[in-house]
């Protein structure tokens, strides 16, 4: 029984990794950038959710959940903001560059939010408004199971929008080669541009569940998570769909086991030793090629 | 490509931990510090040095304190001083940084003070007291709670109670008043203060009788805690002890919520404010807890009752806690210097020791390493505000 509800918090947990991961994975997968700044989006995501329910939803009818829609929609315009005024301009510079400019773009974001709206974190109102599901004596919550299926739904949709609408194919071919892509006529900035609007708005969908799980908006809110997320895609393998949603399923799971059977103190310590352990033996992560990289 | 991965891992953990690290503002204000001239007396005044925070991240605690002090001064000044003279105060802005507060203490000894108020925050109260032994100039801090801070000091006084003698309080109110049998504990276990409270609770508890059915633990960067509270929830405690800040608080509160334990939650001093963070439809997750702090706002005593308003005419606000003990810690030295009849460094600091002032904060006693030996104000989260539930003390 207890075995089974750890599982559940793993899973919990694990899903919104795989959400975030996923992020991570397509901007990869296609643009070659790991973008640092994806947990900062999540961020604004969920500041977006806390000022869109406190000036637009509160005394309405109007559901919490329908922040979603100011949520993705904020979320998209800016991470296509981010790749159009910091990852475009250096396109054909050498990756480190690239590398260093994510991360100077997540330092601005967090210290930016953090001047504006405080250090203080926000609290965030409910989002699913009902009692916790019992299951075979167990509670679980609404917003483990949104969560979950979320997650699954938008995975198998990214899958299908990858293969086999004319956009998904473009942004596979822009990942394979940029100059032979832009030979066949695929407009190359746009297709990076509508990467990021992806991935962006899947950050916007993750940070709402986010803070329905854990109901609060802080300006550093976005590393730790965004730390775990990009490990729980290398772990998948790293530009891969489907190893994103594994690798952050399995790093939730063996979280919540870890903490729950050997130690909650070490719990870390041994979840990134086992996931440098799984990296040893497949680099190419778990679903990956070893020299292969693709979405 | 393995060691090309790997290496980009590591890379990317180090810089994001360091980021995560580096978040802390730098405040390069000119450091203009008002010198405060109460009075113009005849006498010679009583100087009162003063170091706390005023700009910079926690300047919100040294600005609150500080209004505590001035209050207590303007009060003691109207009534006639202290042995006829007048009380000068100087305040100084150590921003919550050690190398600041000590440089601020060695000007404050040059100009001969009667005595230091401060620091507000731990490190630089620790940076200055041990700075202090050799001058022998009375130095109390009024809010600094690390245990070090008076270890060993004749000099260094404090008014608040340390970490551990919270978790004391704690574990006497579970056993007296909760009637617990059974207790568990989740802790921050890369945080002092959370660690301080969380041994000195099971240590009480288990000397009072109190069987202690599960002790997790959790990062600084966690937001769930459902593994943690699962395994508790196994063993049936009928109080969990969370010895965190609010901010954590409201999340764990939460969660016991919506796993659907029944536990009484109960907590130190870093509960107060959680109020403030809770959204009003979460409110329900917090009702019945119960926390120790310093005072309570609505305890009914005169003297606390006086201080709440006073302190709310001459500000516009209710004070904190640490208002009431930057207040408290005036009334201290101005107690002891009558009992000493003069302000001379040594009489000064004998006089403390054998002090008994009845203040805002509670009576006033000082037992080992002068820490003082004093009673604790339980709140209980009551239709969403706090409500003073009794005072305890440990015996």
């Amino acid at each position: 029984m207890n075995f089974l509800l750890q599982l559940l918090n793993g899973l919990q947990i694990g899903s919104i990794y795989a959400l975030v991961a996923l992020g991570y994975t397509m901007v990869y997968g296609i643009a070659l950038l790991i973008n640092f700044a994806h947990g900062e989006i999540i961020m604004i995501g969920a500041y977006t959710v806390v000022f869109s329910i406190q000036l637009i939803f509160a005394g309405t009818d109007i559901p919490y959940v329908f922040a979603i829609i100011p949520t993705v929609i904020i979320c998209t315009l800016v991470g296509m903001l981010i790749e159009r005024l910091a990852y475009k301009p250096l396109r054909n510079s050498p990756r480190i560059s690239n590398l260093i400019t994510a991360i100077g773009v997540s330092l601005l974001l967090q210290n930016t939010m953090m001047k504006v709206f405080g250090a203080q974190s926000r609290s965030v109102p409910k989002i699913f408004d009902h009692k916790p599901i019992e299951v075979f004596g167990a509670n679980i919550s609404i917003s483990t199971i949104v969560t979950i299926v979320v997650t699954l739904v938008l995975t198998i949709s990214l899958q299908i929008f990858m293969k086999k609408t004319k956009y998904g194919k473009a942004m596979v071919a822009t990942s394979e080669d940029y100059g032979a892509a832009s030979l066949v006529g695929i407009n190359v900035d746009s297709t990076l541009t509508l990467t990021f609007a992806i991935g962006s708005a899947l950050a916007g969908v993750a940070s709402l569940l986010y803070v329905s799980s854990y109901p609060q908006a802080a300006p550093l809110m976005g590393s730790m998570l965004g730390i775990k997320a990009f490990t729980a895609a290398v772990v998948g393998g790293i530009g891969l769909i489907p190893g994103a949603v594994l690798g952050g399923l399995i790093l939730g799971i063996l979280e919540a086991l870890t903490k729950a059977f050997i130690s909650s103190r070490l719990s870390d310590a041994i979840v990134f030793g086992l996931l440098i352990l799984v990296l040893l033996i497949r680099p190419g992560g778990l679903l990956g090629e070893d020299h292969k990289e693709k979405v | 490509m393995k060691k090309k991965l790997l290496s980009l891992l590591l890379a990317a953990i180090m810089i994001f931990t360091l980021a995560a690290c580096g978040g802390g503002s730098t405040d390069n204000d000119s450091a203009e510090e008002a010198d405060e001239a109460v009075t113009d007396s005849d006498g010679e005044t009583i100087k009162i040095g003063q170091i706390g925070p005023q700009t910079g991240e926690v300047a919100v605690y040294g600005i609150t304190a500080l209004q505590g002090i001035e209050l207590a001064i303007e009060e003691i000044n109207a009534d006639g001083g202290v042995l006829g003279r007048q009380l000068e105060l100087i305040s100084e802005d150590d921003k919550g940084d050690p190398t600041e507060a000590v440089t601020l203490y060695n000007k404050l000894a040059d100009e001969n003070v009667d005595a230091i108020i401060g620091a507000i925050t731990s490190k630089p109260s620790d940076a200055i007291a041990t700075n202090s032994t050799e001058d022998g100039i009375p130095i109390i801090t009024p809010t600094g709670t690390m245990a070090s801070i008076t270890e060993g000091k004749d000099n260094v006084f404090r008014t608040c109670y340390i970490d551990p003698y919270q978790g004391e309080i704690l574990a006497q109110f579970a056993a007296d008043s909760l009637n617990a049998t059974k207790a568990a504990v989740l802790r921050n276990t890369s945080d002092d203060y959370s660690n301080g409270v969380a041994d000195a609770f099971i240590a009480k508890a288990e000397e009072l009788g109190i069987e202690i059915v599960g002790d997790e633990g959790y990062g600084a960067d966690d937001v769930d805690f459902a593994v943690q509270l699962t395994n508790i929830s196994q063993n049936n405690p009928e109080v969990l002890l969370v010895p965190e800040y609010y901010e954590k608080d409201v999340l764990i509160a939460k969660q016991v919520q919506d796993l659907g334990m029944d536990v009484q939650i109960i907590g130190p001093d870093g509960w107060d404010g959680v109020l403030d963070v809770v959204d009003a439809d979460s409110l329900e997750s917090l009702e019945g807890v119960y926390f120790a702090n310093h005072y309570s706002l609505d305890d009914e005593s005169e003297i606390v009752q006086n201080f709440v308003t006073n302190y709310s005419d001459a500000y516009g606000e209710n004070p904190s806690a640490f208002a009431a003990l930057g207040y408290d810690t005036v009334y201290l030295l101005k107690a002891a210097w009558e009992d000493a009849d003069s302000t001379d460094y040594e009489a000064t600091i004998e006089a403390l020791k054998g002090i008994e002032l009845e203040g805002v904060t509670g009576n006033l006693v000082f037992g080992e390493n002068n820490n003082p030996i004093k009673a604790s104000s339980i709140i209980v989260i009551e239709d969403g505000a706090y409500k003073f539930h009794e005072s305890i003390i440990v015996e």
